[in-house]
């Protein structure tokens, strides 16, 4: 089955054809202001070579920075009204209350707060109000605002307050498009609420953005399925992800580590992706990213959900290095790298220029570099493997040395060898990994819950059959399954063996 | 003997009591939202040097009780600090003059300011702990053999509960655990009521100054690129015991408490070991390569090897690069009546008390 994988980022947009494990096509290009006329040019690109091998087109699969962008630049937000359903608990801690002031007045919210939520063992905290949400549902109504986002608390453990409530915001509010807290984070309900009111300012978005990539593809003569890629290196149908857009906040760095896995045949090992700007680094176990188990704060906003463990490294391609004193970053030429660096024509002298100056690869004129002293060139490099080698120890977790792929536009600066690893691997296509990565994707099913009442066994084949459900509901063929995680953790002073199960799964697209 | 409590002190306090936690007494993070909230409503609070309470003043005593993890879900409410204290004020018939924390260690660091905004009484610079413990028991004010009752719990709904009298420490720690479950697994609660002198005879004092100067050293290291562990060492007079990343956690819940223990492999000068951390609720025990190294009621640290922020026994993951150090205990913890109360008995390890700074 043929795929097309596109990735959008801050730079570059990228694309690639694969056929089975072979790779027909790709293309580079840059990423256009208006996003979609680079989709299209990259998308049209691949599109040209599907007659070079028999056979349909099965999926197109895109991960797009263009969700994280818009929280980050306080731009493309929607107006939202936050419900809770926590009362008489949290009263002095409302939605919102520990976001940065200028995003605050981005999303411009009406909060809400009302009687009921649960227990840790599943008990009504007090009776739901369903009064005081119909009222709270009117106003919302009243002031024209339909993008609603829903807590309580202990959602995770039962959904019973937030369905009701959701059902009487559609009574009131048919069109409403309504973010549950509890189908997209974890126990926490302050991080929880604040993903879901990420998700709920980002809903028009959503919506435009895969209407426009479904206009792309259209244009481009291709009518199948495409899916965008999510945090933990699987898919989701575009229609559904479009509904919950924070699940492709960090889509970018984890398409390359997955594309890294299937360049190199390797399911463990460190990924080091270099982009224009900065590089990530990221562990890959069992073929997947590893998830950061902790906080994780998105443009200033406190969440825990799955997202991938990464160390972001100020180093880039178009990283500017200080001609006198050799400084290296933070800032660089970005985009902006064709015209400014050195080697393209311009006076900035960026990482790129350094790695031309020494011979590691050829791009552009070198005689622009000619120039500089090898001394200071080796320096500079020395430092920047300085750099990544104190990052790469850091991601490492374990004291054997393990490999290190290198992917990504800039891949060329990472030096040879690399203290800790046991070889630097190169590959093939390592430019557009990120690409690739989106055409491999899986579909995944997730369980974080607290269980109470049962054996251990009992709760974790409990949690793994929710699981397996939640990722046949995503569009995983039910053969392909397989268990990726299981964590559970005892729950301190709790009765009843109580103990939070996290397990997933994951599996091939049905495409039956 | 008053002194005001800088708004810009929050965070710094925070730091330095989760730091003192030892593992335990719960991330201070929605504290310190609180907290903040008060203030800018225009609420502040004002720190009393223990010196200054007359014998015969009143001190609160109060403590958020339950599972941490419930208190991510049921979001602290000041009021609910502020009800408990006035609570033991309506069944005393006394006014309380002053209000301290039960322990430094961890979000209960904060809990004495809540209530103090919200009532208008300065918080003592003293705590029972002088770090975070698990038991009723463990505390300065035990070791003193002072009285364990009353105690006043609320709950956010209008349940509230006095324990009137208990026969022992581990008496009240047992019904007011029980009370404390039936509601959900996490109260405000105000413990035994202290005098004036009791505190200035049995209290750990100058506890919140500590944090705060230790959390402030923390951030100073940050901002100029340096250490954060070495800044802890040498603020506190700390030892450094181990380097390595976490390879193992095992977490069990037995008598109520979450107990376990971490393995640590070493990195740099410590590779090849590895340490062994032995906990129920906070960090109990260190076995360098089986052979105990640090323990109770030495402050055993878990580091986040980076950002010097202090690792909690129910967050700390395969894979963190951590490093453990020790900070020197309370004095009256030391002593024999203390090591009775904390000492490595006190957690079921059948070793002798030795310091680290022996």
């Amino acid at each position: 089955m043929k795929r097309i994988g596109i990735d959008v980022g801050g730079t570059n947009t990228d694309a690639v054809l694969i056929d089975g494990e072979t790779i027909l096509a790709s293309v580079k290009v840059p990423t256009t202001q208006d996003v979609m006329s680079g989709v299209k040019a990259a998308l049209s690109h691949v599109a040209a070579h599907l007659g070079d091998t028999p056979g349909p087109l099965g999926a197109v699969m895109i991960g797009t920075t263009h969700f994280t962008n818009a929280v980050v630049e306080r731009a493309r937000l929607e107006r939202v009204a936050a419900l809770r359903v926590a009362l008489p608990t949290g009263a002095s801690l409302p939605p919102m209350c520990d976001w940065p002031a200028d995003l605050v007045q981005a999303v411009d919210p009406l909060i809400f707060m009302t009687h009921g939520g649960h227990e840790y063992d599943g008990a009504p905290l007090v009776p739901m109000r369903d009064d005081e949400i119909r009222e709270a549902a009117m106003r919302i109504r009243d002031a024209g605002v339909t993008s609603v986002a829903i807590s309580a608390t202990f959602s995770p453990l039962t959904t019973e307050c937030e369905d009701r409530a959701a059902e009487i915001v559609r009574q009131v509010i048919p069109g409403a498009r309504i973010t549950l807290s509890n189908t997209l984070g974890r126990i926490g309900l302050l991080e929880r609420e604040n993903v879901a009111l990420l998700n709920a300012a980002l809903q028009s978005l959503g919506r435009i953005t895969v209407q426009a990539f479904k206009d792309a593809l259209a244009e481009a003569g291709l009518s199948v399925p495409f899916y965008l890629t999510q945090n933990d290196g699987t898919v989701a149908l575009a229609e559904a992800a479009a509904a919950n857009p924070v699940f492709s906040f960090a889509s970018g760095p984890t398409n390359s580590m997955r594309g890294a896995a299937f360049l190199t045949g390797l399911e463990d090992a460190m990924v080091v992706d270099v982009g224009g700007t900065t590089s990530d680094i990221g562990c890959l176990v069992g073929g997947f990213p590893r998830e950061a188990n902790n906080i994780v704060h998105i443009g200033g906003v406190r969440t825990l959900f799955r997202m991938p463990d990464l160390l972001p490294i100020a180093l880039g391609g178009g990283t500017i290095v200080d001609p006198r004193t050799g400084a290296i970053g933070p800032r660089s030429t970005g985009y902006r790298i064709l015209q400014e660096a050195r080697v393209f024509g311009g006076e900035t002298l960026t990482a790129s220029d350094i790695a031309v100056a020494a011979g590691v690869v050829e791009m552009g004129d070198p005689g622009r570099v000619a120039d500089l002293d090898p001394a200071f060139v080796a320096a500079t490099r020395a430092k920047m493997a300085a750099m990544i080698a104190e990052s790469f120890d850091q991601m490492k977790t374990s004291a054997e040395d393990v490999p290190l792929i290198a992917v990504g536009g800039g891949a060329f600066l990472i030096p040879d060898q690399v203290p800790g690893a046991s070889e630097v691997l190169r590959v093939e296509n390592a430019g557009v990994a990120n690409a690739i990565g989106a055409a491999m994707a899986q579909v995944s099913g997730e369980v974080d819950k607290v269980f109470s009442g049962l054996s251990r066994d009992a709760a974790l084949s409990a949690a793994e059959e929710e699981a397996r459900a939640a990722a046949v509901a995503s569009g995983a063929a039910e053969d392909s399954l397989k268990t990726l995680e299981v964590e559970d953790i005892p729950i301190a002073y709790l009765p009843g063996a109580a103990r939070r199960v996290r397990v997933r799964v994951i599996g091939d697209i049905d495409f039956g | 003997m008053l002194e005001d409590f800088p708004v810009e002190d929050i965070d710094p306090l925070a730091t330095g009591a989760w730091i003192l936690g030892t593992g335990g007494g719960g991330n201070p993070y929605l504290s310190t939202l609180n907290l903040k909230r008060l203030y800018a409503e225009g609420h502040r609070v004002q720190v009393m040097d223990p010196a200054a309470l007359d014998d015969d003043d009143l001190v609160a005593v109060v403590s958020g009780m339950g599972a941490p993890l419930v208190g991510q879900e049921r979001l602290k409410d000041p009021r609910h600090m502020a009800r408990a204290v006035e609570l033991m004020e309506d069944y005393l018939g006394r006014p309380f003059r002053a209000i301290m924390a039960l322990e430094i260690g961890g979000a209960n660091a904060l809990s004495p300011f809540l209530a103090a905004a919200l009532l208008g009484r300065p918080v003592v610079n003293a705590d029972c702990m002088g770090r975070a413990y698990p038991e009723a028991q463990m505390t300065s004010f035990a070791i003193g053999g002072l009285s364990m009752f009353p105690l006043a719990m609320v709950d956010v709904r209008d349940n509230e509960v006095i324990v009137a009298r208990a026969e022992s420490w581990k008496w009240m720690e047992k019904i007011s655990r029980a009370a404390c479950t039936a509601i959900g697994s996490t109260a405000a609660t105000c413990k035994a009521p202290r005098t004036g002198r009791e505190v200035k005879d049995w209290g750990i004092h100058d506890t919140i100054t500590k944090a705060v100067e230790l959390g402030r050293a923390v951030d100073a290291a940050r901002a100029r690129h340096a250490d954060p562990v070495a800044a802890i060492l040498d603020h506190e007079g700390g030892k450094s015991l181990f380097r390595g990343k976490v390879v193992d956690v095992d977490r069990t819940t037995t008598g109520g408490f979450l107990r376990g223990s971490t393995k640590i492999e070493g990195l740099g000068e410590d590779r090849g070991a590895v340490l062994e951390l032995a906990f129920q609720n906070e960090w109990a025990v260190a076995f360098r390569d089986g052979v105990p190294v640090a323990m109770t009621p030495d402050l055993i640290c878990l580091l986040d090897t980076v950002s010097g922020s202090a690792l909690g026994t129910e967050a700390v993951r395969y894979g963190q690069r951590v490093s453990v150090v020790a900070l020197p205990a309370p004095e009256i913890l030391t002593s024999p009546a203390g090591l009775e109360a904390v000492g490595p008995r006190a957690f079921g390890y059948d070793i002798d008390f030795k310091s680290v700074f022996a």
